[in-house]
């Protein structure tokens, strides 16, 4: 468990965070990077991804592709589709997208249980800190949103010992995109039955810049935490036994799911999405 | 979080994290999660468990449950030899919600080592446990 960090106001030592930066990073390899530092490491880290490519459908853990996917479109295009390590729904992400990633031990914050509503509690008021003053901002649900339009989408995952809340925050959206994605059947009440760009909205929108965003993020965890940049290759060792349990779906198992006729896809328990 | 919550049975051996164990007389153990567990993670959609024959070490996790954009490790109270699991959590995660001492049981296992459970929390300290937690 890492406690070492610098004294706050009235003394009170935060705790360390690590910060990872990183542009246009592939949101496979995100994913991947992100397992490892829950898993296999005891530090407190922030992973910031500006953007990604190529535009991928992300899943949640247990999402059934033929609910969730319009797979015929899929397969034309070759869109990537990646099955996440944690829960949730469904996002298409690209270049317009920004990830922030939070991964602590759960000692981390003190009082705050390692329990999904607790913990997103807790990064809705850390989020408020820094969107308040752009737009009326709110958890929704487990969303990010100005007024009842959600500009970012949750997912955690929680560990004896450790927790993930990682975001993806829709600074822009390619409204093509979301064409390959259906509307899922568990939804949101608010969403209201809502198509996808009249239940969405875009950051870029709201804040003068993608920079304005990522230093605020910042800037409001080091309320909490003493972040430290963090190179990478200075921290992580080569831990060729590690397998990751995000996966990239192939060609082969999306064409199996459109030729089985709705049936189980991968094995996955049969759950709304 | 419910103001009703939380059911402590006694006869159950319980860790930290929230997981209760029964030791059966012909040598079985029964593994769920606890009602505390449960009611903190909000419904539960998904539910992913090992196979039989799978080898379960005491702390350490044997699956997962997915409530509220979540996944969240469960975690054996003890070691030894997954004999059964429970199957209808697969159509119906949600019996670990309405009944996680009785029908939302999630794993059965064959203890490698019994003594183990004698370091377990009993319902009293159990109780005395997640009371300290929630009191934060």
């Amino acid at each position: 468990m890492s406690v070492t960090g610098s004294a706050g106001a009235r003394g009170a030592a935060r705790p360390l965070m690590r910060l990872v930066t990183m542009s246009g990073a592939p949101i496979l390899r995100q994913l991947h990077l992100e397992e490892r530092l829950l898993r296999r490491t005891a530090d407190n880290w922030c992973v910031i991804n500006d953007g990604t490519a190529p535009p991928t459908i992300v899943m949640g853990v247990s999402g059934r592709v033929s609910e969730l996917v319009e797979i015929e479109p899929v397969l034309r295009d070759r869109v990537p589709v990646v099955r996440r390590y944690s829960g949730g729904g469904t996002v298409i992400v690209d270049q317009g997208t920004v990830f922030v990633t939070i991964i602590c031990d759960k000692s981390a914050v003190a009082g705050l249980q390692p329990f999904p509503r607790d913990i997103m509690s807790w990064s809705g008021q850390l989020y408020g800190k820094v969107f308040d003053r752009f737009g009326e901002f709110h958890l929704r649900e487990n969303d990010y949103a100005f007024s009842h339009r959600k500009f970012g989408g949750n997912a955690q995952s929680i560990t004896k010992n450790r927790w993930v809340h990682h975001t993806s925050f829709l600074w822009d959206y390619d409204v093509e995109n979301m064409d390959y994605l259906k509307i899922p059947k568990r939804a949101p009440e608010y969403r209201l039955a809502r198509n996808h760009t009249e239940f969405l909205c875009r950051m870029k929108e709201y804040m003068p810049s993608r920079s304005v965003f990522t230093d605020g993020v910042i800037t409001a965890l080091g309320e909490q935490f003493s972040v430290q940049p963090t190179d990478l290759e200075t921290v992580l060792s080569n831990d060729e036994e590690f397998v990751p349990s995000t996966k990239l779906l192939s060609q082969q198992d999306l064409e199996e799911i459109v030729s089985s006729k709705g049936s189980s896809s991968l094995g996955v328990q049969e759950v709304e999405a | 979080m419910s103001g009703m919550c939380c059911a402590v049975p006694d006869g159950l051996k319980y860790t930290q994290s929230h997981e209760w164990v029964k030791l059966h007389e012909d040598g079985v153990a029964t593994v769920g999660i606890t009602d505390h567990a449960q009611d903190h993670l909000g419904e539960v959609v998904f539910v992913e468990l090992p196979e039989t024959g799978a080898q379960v070490s005491a702390g350490g996790s044997f699956g997962n449950v997915e409530s509220v954009k979540a996944t969240s490790d469960v975690n054996s109270p003890i070691s030894g030899e997954v004999v059964e699991i429970n199957s209808k959590l697969s159509e119906t995660p949600g019996l670990i919600n309405t009944s996680p001492y009785e029908d939302g049981w999630m794993i059965k296992v064959k203890p490698s080592s019994p003594a183990e459970a004698d370091g377990l929390l009993d319902a009293a300290k159990y109780t005395k446990h997640r009371e300290e937690e929630d009191a934060h």
